[in-house]
């Protein structure tokens, strides 16, 4: 749908040649007074519009339509202990022609391992466009020193990775060190290279929306190329809810700064319904301009199953069933 | 409207709902024709397609419900409360189990998207009937004093912006307390009405206890004035229900009036703005604005007006304008090209009287009455748009620059139905609630409804509560 | 005058805004006794009177209304203080007005003093029970209040000055109301010292107004009144007419009206109950959200 809104108004700190938020982080009183000046969230006003826009029907063109792009924003991801580069190459097999029976079937946007697995899947996917993320940052927790986590970064990018994932320090934020959460991005983001930086907030650690914003923000004026929701590692991951916050921060931050930030909701999206959701979510809160595997992203991996056999359902008329998709 | 993820159509299916070309007065538990033979039509507003043909009320009918409430009332209010409990739950449980046809046939009558009769009228119809239901049987509990006995006869006339859901608010609360019911449902939404009627005949309702009487306002004054009704209960405008004040004046029949509003929706400048935005639209684009207590005065702090108005007009952008079946329509059909006038002239008087219109873009269908999601700035106390009910989708804009001049200017109304506070500062919430003239305040949020809560308004906004405990107290002689 | 001194006469004033007026008018007219014997002659109020008690009241309200119920309770209380201090007093006015025994008249005092005491304690007490917390089937806090409905006109009852006058008045302004009330027409004098007795009770000005006069000539503006916000009958009880035509005034800004009761079947001195407390009540119910802590327990 067209918007009225008026483009963005370049501020005079933009027009200055610097960021319009540049003095926002100059120190850790003025980030705190700057992230806590954000306007609050009203939990159930938020979870309400989540839901509302969740009743949304997708039908026919637009559900096959919905399903391709989808299948084309995963991050088709495998973080385990146990993974292997037999496991890694069977899951960039998959990425690059995710249903076998089908070869118009989109590629995913990524494949996404630990460091170590980085270089496996770089070669596995080489030429194939299908991008590799890597973990970093002592994904999931974080905890480590600093120069331990930049190390890891640097592995991960001179392996060839594309794209990082880095998790913030949790404890620093919830402590109130926000200036050290952002120092932390912005070294990161100096070791990225041309590698896209995603900025992992564990939202369900941070448990509350007015966190999610403030961390959103944090991020985005840190130089995170994609806010993320999620390791998949705790009990609460991406939620129509928190991906609805964090959709608003970037269209905000963009009408702001003329800056555009990704989104990456990750974990717990398992079937087509829910993908569906999350993309009116997008459609209806950041637009258009974000439905495109560059500025949205869904960190999952047994969600490409249900797309591929709800896809298969259009394409035939016939319900699918887990015989008909490949398990990797 | 294109865009890269456009919506499919999505339209619910009609077939669900079965409505027959014609349909005649319920009363003494039969489909009758009007004594004068009279009938008019029922058109679908999104369409203006004729769903049915339906029997007038007149006066001698009026006369011929009222007998069969008053014969009925006998036997019904000597039942025992948990007997009356039983036939209202079951009426709730019928209502739960047609409630998508039931929604269907409303969207179809009225012209509101199936979203909102789906999502809200119905679920809450069923839940009044159910919280009405408990209490039939334990009226000696509800404070006032033993054994509280019913009025008799109650003479009940609705509106159409929510004909089933205000049937519920009405029959619910006067059957539980022992009393006997005569209904006109408004003349352009007569159908779930009796779709009700029909219900009330499986639930083996006894005859005569609820009666059903489409009409026009004729039907409606002849009710309010039968010497054998002992209750009147309106909801609608302001005008009619301070006629019906005047009518009554020296009888003995008790009245609750649910009358007009314009509910001021004030959003300071430490508001959560999104859900404020998601909340100025609930509060005047539900229902296309065809709503009592509407939030159709937007009161925004100064400070943020540029910001809030920005972020709104960008949420009405995204508003889905269209066939009120699909699933996808926020917004739907205007009820009658009655009130689309109505609201065409309004809208040129602010615009006459200097207030800076802006619609939302979308195109309107070529054939019903449809309205665009419509805003007016620079709006002042002193504008029409800012004092009359307009009763549709269009939104006056006002500032404030403190919580003193915004409590002064939200209570600067004849009106005092509803009220929304945003901010995210809990005593302002508290300290501006307190302050405020209405009978229903939303603090960071609008347009809630629940059976448990008792709604109604000040001033002009009429009086008596429905809802809650202090609903039974219009139906009981206490 | 039996024991030789020639006593001092009250002039009998108009009791508005805490002050005592004459009417504006000028005018005034006889009270006798029961049995005809002139006692005063008092303010017959115009409709002019009754416009500058409205505007009174109204400016009262906001003061009254917002004051604590414990403030009003403490202050009505004051009132039956003060009543009792002037008993005998009132008595005699009782006794001359309604022709009762002295015995007869001390009781009614009596009942009229306890009348305040028993609505001094509901201020603090008639929220809690008519208003309360409301289940809503969602995140919701949805709690509902009592509050005053503003400009109260009271018609007090013709026959019964002093008991049913307090029976009428008191009800009101405990629950946060502000009056004009229109007394007695032919026995106004226990009501006009009533004002004597608001006036030093802590009772801020405004809140009460008494007007004496004409009942039909005083109701007729008060009931059409755009800025009175509700109106009790009790004193046309005995005009069915006047009563049908005030309330039809009244439904001009659908003012809060409520009808007047038989006179035979009214016993003042029975148990008043809540309903006169909670006829000039307005429900107000206030919504907020409350939601869960955090975002850590929601999913989809």
């Amino acid at each position: 749908m067209p918007t009225t809104a008026p483009p963005p108004k370049p501020s005079a700190a933009s027009e200055r040649g610097g960021s319009p938020f540049a003095d926002a982080t100059a120190s850790d009183s003025a980030l705190r007074r700057f992230l806590h000046g954000l306007p609050g969230v009203d939990t159930v006003g938020l979870e309400a519009r989540a839901a509302s826009l969740g009743t949304r029907s997708v039908k026919t063109t637009a559900k096959a339509y919905a399903i391709d792009l989808a299948i084309s924003m995963i991050d088709l991801t495998t973080l385990e202990g146990a993974d292997t580069p037999g496991k890694v190459r069977a899951l960039a097999a998959k990425a690059v022609n995710p249903d076998p029976l089908d070869r118009t079937t989109p590629r995913t946007a990524a494949v996404c391992v630990y460091p170590d697995m980085a270089r496996t899947a770089v070669a596995a996917l080489s030429g194939s466009g299908v991008k590799v993320a890597s973990v970093a940052t002592a994904f999931p927790a974080g905890r480590a020193a600093l120069d331990v986590k930049l190390a890891d970064v640097r592995d991960a990018v001179a392996a060839g990775a594309d794209e990082i994932d880095m998790v913030i320090d949790r404890g620093a934020f919830l402590s109130g060190r926000y200036l050290k959460v952002y120092e932390e991005i912005v070294a990161v983001k100096a070791e990225c290279g041309s590698a896209r930086l995603k900025v992992i907030f564990e939202t369900g650690e941070l448990s509350t929306y007015d966190n999610i914003r403030r961390a959103s923000w944090l991020g985005m004026l840190a130089g995170a190329d994609f806010v993320k929701t999620s390791t998949g590692k705790v009990a609460t991951n991406a939620t129509p809810a928190n991906t609805l916050l964090m959709l608003e921060a970037v269209r905000d931050f963009r009408e702001q700064t003329g800056v555009q930030v990704g989104v990456k909701p990750a974990g717990g999206i398992r079937t087509t319904k829910d993908a569906i959701k999350f993309l009116v979510l997008v459609n209806e809160t950041a637009g258009e301009d974000w439905l495109d595997n560059h500025w949205f992203r869904f960190g999952a991996s047994s969600l490409l199953n249900d797309l591929l056999m709800q896809r298969q359902k259009l394409s035939t008329g016939r319900y699918s069933g887990p015989d008909y998709v490949t398990v990797d | 409207m294109a865009s890269a993820f456009d919506y499919a159509p999505a339209p619910e299916s009609r077939s669900v709902v079965d409505i027959a070309p014609s349909y005649g007065l319920f009363i003494d538990g039969e489909f009758t024709e009007a004594a004068d033979g009279r009938v008019f039509k029922t058109v679908s507003p999104s369409t203006e397609e004729v769903l049915s043909e339906v029997a007038r009320a007149g006066a001698e009918d009026v006369d011929r419900a009222v007998k069969a409430a008053r014969k009925a009332f006998e036997k019904w209010s000597a039942l025992p409360g948990s007997e009356r409990a039983k036939y209202l739950f079951r009426i709730a449980r019928i209502i739960q189990e047609r409630s998508r046809e039931l929604a269907v046939l409303e969207t179809l009558d009225n012209g509101k998207p199936i979203r909102e009769t789906r999502d809200a009228d119905l679920p809450l119809v069923a839940a009044h009937f159910f919280y009405y239901a408990g209490w039939a049987d334990k009226l000696d509990h509800a404070g006032y004093g033993a054994n509280p006995r019913p009025l008799g006869v109650a003479g009940q006339i609705i509106p159409w912006n929510f004909p089933l859901l205000m049937l519920a608010w009405k029959i619910a609360p006067a059957l539980a307390t022992g009393n006997t019911v005569v209904l006109k449902p408004a003349e352009t939404t007569p159908l779930s009405a009796l779709f009700f009627a029909d219900i009330c005949r499986q639930a083996g309702l006894p005859r005569g206890v609820v009666n059903i009487l489409p009409g026009y306002g004729d039907a409606g004054s002849a009710l309010v004035e039968h010497p054998d009704v002992n209750k009147v209960a309106f909801t609608g405008s302001t005008a009619v229900g301070k006629a019906i004040a005047r009518q009554i004046a020296g009888t003995d029949k008790r009245a609750t009036l649910e009358l007009g509003g314009k509910g001021a929706n004030i959003v300071f400048d430490d508001a959560p703005i999104d859900q404020a935005v998601e909340g100025i639209v609930t509060g005047i684009f539900f229902n296309q604005g065809q709503v009592c207590c509407a939030g159709s005065r937007l009161l925004v702090q100064e400070s943020v007006h540029d910001e809030v108005l920005h972020a709104l007009k960008r949420r009405l952008s995204t508003l889905r304008l269209g066939d009120p079946l699909d699933k996808n329509t926020d917004i739907g059909a205007i009820n009658s090209a009655e009130q689309l006038a109505r609201i065409s002239a309004l809208v040129e008087t602010g615009e006459a009287e200097g207030a800076e219109r802006w619609s939302a873009p979308c195109e309107l269908p070529s054939t019903g009455y449809w309205f665009a999601p419509t805003l007016f700035t620079g709006v002042t106390q002193a504008h029409t748009v800012a004092r009359d009910e307009i009763f549709g989708p269009v939104l006056s804009v006002l500032t404030f620059r403190t919580p003193d001049e915004a409590v002064a200017k939200a209570n600067n109304s004849q009106y005092g139905l509803s009220a929304g506070i945003w901010t995210e500062k809990g005593s302002r919430i508290l300290a501006v609630a307190n302050r405020l003239r209405a009978g229903v305040v939303w603090a960071n949020t609008f347009n809630k409804f629940d059976p448990t809560s008792p709604f109604g308004g000040y001033k002009e906004s009429g009086y008596g509560r429905e809802g809650g405990r202090h609903g039974l107290e219009a139906y009981l002689d206490v | 005058m039996s024991d030789g001194r020639l006593s001092v006469f009250k002039t009998y004033k108009l009791y508005v805004g805490g002050k005592f007026p004459r009417s504006e008018s000028g005018r005034v007219y006889e009270v006798t006794d029961s049995k005809g014997k002139w006692l005063a002659n008092v303010p017959q109020s115009s409709r002019k009177d009754a416009r500058d008690a409205v505007v009174a009241a109204r400016k009262a309200f906001g003061g009254w209304s917002g004051a604590t119920a414990y403030n009003r309770g403490q202050i009505l209380y004051r009132v039956a203080e003060m009543l009792e201090g002037r008993r005998e007093q009132f008595v005699r006015e009782v006794a001359e007005a309604e022709g009762l025994s002295k015995s007869k008249a001390a009781s009614v005092v009596d009942a009229a003093i306890d009348r305040w005491v028993w609505y001094a304690g509901w201020t603090d007490k008639i929220g809690q029970v008519v208003g309360g917390a409301n289940p809503v089937a969602g995140p919701y806090l949805n709690l509902s209040t009592p509050e005053p409905t503003g400009v109260v006109t009271v018609l007090a009852p013709q026959e019964s000055s002093l008991l049913g006058l307090v029976s009428v008045v008191a009800p009101v302004i405990a629950a946060g109301n502000t009056a004009v009330v229109v007394a007695s027409a032919d026995r106004p004098l226990p009501a006009l010292s009533l004002g004597e007795v608001l006036a030093t009770s802590d009772l801020p000005g405004g809140v009460v107004n008494i007007l004496s006069g004409r009942t039909a000539e005083l109701a007729a503006p008060l009931a059409s009144h755009q800025d009175v916000n509700g109106i009790d009958l009790t004193g046309a009880a005995d005009d069915a007419d006047l009563a049908k035509e005030l309330e039809a005034a009244a439904a001009d800004n659908l003012k809060r009206v409520r009808r007047p009761q038989p006179v035979d079947g009214t016993d003042w001195s029975a148990d008043p109950g809540t309903h006169r407390l909670t006829a000039f009540l307005e429900t107000k119910t206030v919504w907020h959200p409350t939601g869960a802590l955090g975002a850590s327990g929601s999913s989809y």
